[in-house]
C-alpha cells in the first residue's frame, strides 16, 4: 500500500485516476481506517486529501457556503456564520461519534460512505447540499442525494472526488432541523433519523418545505410529498399527521438489533413532525 | 513495503521516525517512540483510551495514520506534565480516586485537558457530553466527572491570582519587581 498527501485536487484526481488497484480518498480516516484495520479493504493506494489547502476551509461565497472536503465536523461546529445559516445541517454533523471522532470526520466522508444512517446527509439534502465533483474528465456539481446509490455505494466514477459541499444562503424566514433517535443519547448510529427546513411566506404559512429521512431505506431519502403535506399551512394538528403519514409511507427499513421495521417507520413519522416543529421555530414562526 | 519517513513534534520535540504507510500514530507512538501512555482499548475510535492531540485538535490515535502527522504537533499524556510536575488535573485524578485499573486514565486526561483548554469551567453536563467518547469499565465516571470539576476550580482560581497581579496598580508592579530583586 502507498501513501500520499498531495497539495491539489489536480494531483489527488491524477493519483487516483492512474492508479490500477483499488484507491480510496482519506479524509478523517473515522470509516476509512476502521475499515482498513479490520481488513475490509486492501488498498493499493491512500489518497490523504488533508494537506489540499481548497479543501480546508469553510468559505463563505456570494451564493452561500462552500465547505472544503478535508474540513472535520468540530470546525463546521465552529463557524458562527454557518450556524447561523444552518443551524440543523450544523447539529446534524456535530452529532457524529465523540470530540475525538469530530476532530477528524468530514460530512464528505459521511456522505461518501454512504451509510443509510449518515447522521449529516438527511440534513444536507434538505438544505439543498450540492457536491462539487472534481475528476479526469473534469468538474460537476451534483445534488448530494445523488451522491449515495445504495448502503457503501455511491455514483462517483473512477479517479473522482468531491473537493466540497456547497449550500446555498438560506432564503429569509428558512429555519431547518435534525433529529435522530438512538439508544444513547451520545456515541450511537441513528436507529432512524428525520431532516426538514421550511421558508415561510405571509403570516407564517410554510410556502417551501424539504423533508429527509435517514437509516429507513437502503440511502437516505428525500420526500416530496411530506414536504406537500406541510406547505400552505402553519404546521397545525392535521398538517403535522399527514407529514407523519408520508414520511411513514416513504419508509422501507430494515429489521436488525436496533430496531424493527415497524419501530423505525412509526419513529420516523414522530420524529419528522418534531423537527418540522424546531425549522418551523427557527424559521420565526409562532 | 517502503516505509514512510516523518518529520514531527511530539509534546514540544522534534521527532523524526519512519512507519509503514498503514501503520496507525497510536503504533507508532507506543511501538517506535515509547510513548505507552496512550493505550489501546479497541482499536475503532469507540473508547478513547488512545487520545491524543494533533494541531491542538482531540483525535483517536488508533485512527490516524503515522504518516498523517508529518509536520504536525501532536501532545500525549507524557505532555500533560511539566518540569516533574504533575497537571492539576492528573493531581485531582489520584486525590478523587478517579481510576481503578487506570487503562482508560490517559485518554480522560487527555480528553479532559482539551476540553478545558476550550471551556475554563464546563458544567457537569458538558464535561459527560465531552467525555462521552472515553469509556471507563471501572469507575463509573462520577469520580472522574469530579475529579474535571476540582481541576477546572483549581485552575480557575490560579488564573485568577495571576490576572490579579497583572493588572495590579504600578506600585503592585513596583513592589512585585522589588520582590524578586
Ligand atoms: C467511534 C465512531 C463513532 C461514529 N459515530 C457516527 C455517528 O454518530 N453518525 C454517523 O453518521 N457516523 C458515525 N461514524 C462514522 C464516521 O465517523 C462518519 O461517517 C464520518 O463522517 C466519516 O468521515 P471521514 O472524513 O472520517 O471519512 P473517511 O473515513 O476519511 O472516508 C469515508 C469514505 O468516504 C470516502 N471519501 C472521503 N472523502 C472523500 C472525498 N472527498 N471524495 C470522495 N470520496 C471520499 C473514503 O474513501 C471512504 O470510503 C462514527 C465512526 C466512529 C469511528
Ligand atoms: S483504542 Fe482508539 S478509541 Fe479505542
Ligand atoms: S479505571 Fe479501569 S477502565 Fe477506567
Amino acid at each position: 500500500m502507498k501513501y500520499e498527501a498531495p497539495t491539489s485536487t489536480k494531483d489527488a484526481v491524477a493519483l487516483l485516476a492512474k492508479n490500477k488497484g483499488s484507491a480510496y480518498v482519506l479524509a478523517g480516516g473515522s470509516d476509512l481506517l476502521v475499515r482498513l484495520k479490520g481488513g475490509f479493504i486492501e488498498p493499493d493506494l491512500i489518497v490523504d486529501i488533508k494537506r489540499i489547502g481548497a479543501m480546508q476551509e469553510i468559505k463563505k461565497t456570494a451564493s452561500g457556503f462552500r465547505i472544503g472536503a478535508a474540513v472535520p465536523c468540530v470546525a463546521m461546529g465552529e463557524s458562527q456564520a454557518l450556524n447561523k445559516a444552518w443551524p440543523g445541517v450544523v447539529e446534524a454533523a456535530k452529532l457524529i461519534g465523540s470530540d475525538q471522532v469530530q476532530g477528524r470526520c468530514t460530512v464528505t466522508g459521511n456522505l461518501c460512505n454512504a451509510s443509510p444512517a449518515a447522521d449529516s446527509v438527511p440534513a444536507l439534502v434538505t438544505a439543498r447540499a450540492k457536491a462539487v465533483v472534481v475528476g479526469p474528465k473534469g468538474r460537476r456539481t451534483v445534488a448530494v442525494e445523488k451522491i449515495p446509490a445504495g448502503p457503501g455505494r455511491t455514483t462517483l466514477t473512477k479517479g473522482e472526488l468531491i473537493e466540497a459541499i456547497t449550500l446555498p444562503a438560506p432564503k429569509p424566514k428558512t429555519g431547518d432541523a435534525y433529529l435522530r433517535f438512538t439508544p444513547r443519547t451520545e456515541m450511537d448510529i441513528a436507529v432512524c433519523s428525520a431532516a426538514v427546513s421550511v421558508t415561510l411566506g405571509k403570516g407564517g404559512v410554510v410556502e417551501e418545505a424539504r423533508v429527509a429521512l435517514g437509516a429507513v431505506a437502503p440511502t437516505v431519502v428525500l420526500v416530496p410529498a411530506a414536504a406537500k403535506a406541510i406547505i400552505g399551512t402553519k404546521l397545525d394538528a392535521a398538517a403535522l399527521d399527514a407529514l407523519a403519514a408520508a414520511c411513514r409511507a416513504a419508509c422501507s427499513p430494515i429489521d436488525d438489533k436496533r430496531g424493527t421495521v415497524e419501530f423505525r417507520t412509526d419513529v420516523a413519522g414522530v420524529l419528522a413532525k418534531r423537527a418540522a416543529k424546531v425549522a418551523y421555530q427557527r424559521a420565526g414562526g409562532k | 513495503m517502503a516505509g514512510v519517513h516523518v518529520s514531527t513534534t511530539i509534546n514540544g520535540d522534534p521527532v523524526e521516525f519512519v512507519c509503514q504507510p498503514g501503520e496507525v500514530l497510536l503504533d507508532v507512538l507506543r511501538n517506535r517512540i515509547g510513548l505507552t501512555g496512550a493505550k489501546e482499548g479497541c482499536g475503532t475510535g469507540d473508547c478513547g483510551a488512545c487520545s491524543v492531540t494533533v494541531d491542538g485538535r482531540l483525535v483517536c490515535a488508533c485512527l490516524v495514520l503515522g504518516a498523517e502527522v508529518e509536520g504536525r504537533s501532536v501532545t500525549t499524556v507524557e505532555g500533560l506534565a511539566s518540569g516533574g510536575e504533575l497537571h492539576p488535573l492528573q493531581r485531582k485524578f489520584i486525590e478523587h480516586a478517579a481510576l481503578q485499573c487506570g487503562i482508560c486514565t490517559p485518554g480522560f486526561l487527555v480528553a479532559a485537558k482539551a476540553l478545558l483548554d476550550r471551556n475554563a469551567s464546563p458544567s457537569e453536563e458538558e464535561i459527560r457530553y465531552a467525555l462521552a467518547g472515553n469509556l471507563c469499565r471501572c469507575t463509573g465516571y462520577d469520580k472522574i466527572v469530579r475529579a474535571v470539576q476540582a481541576a477546572a476550580s483549581e485552575l480557575a482560581t490560579d488564573a485568577t491570582r495571576k490576572s490579579g497581579k497583572a493588572s495590579g496598580s504600578k506600585s503592585g508592579r513596583k513592589s512585585t519587581k522589588k520582590q524578586v530583586a
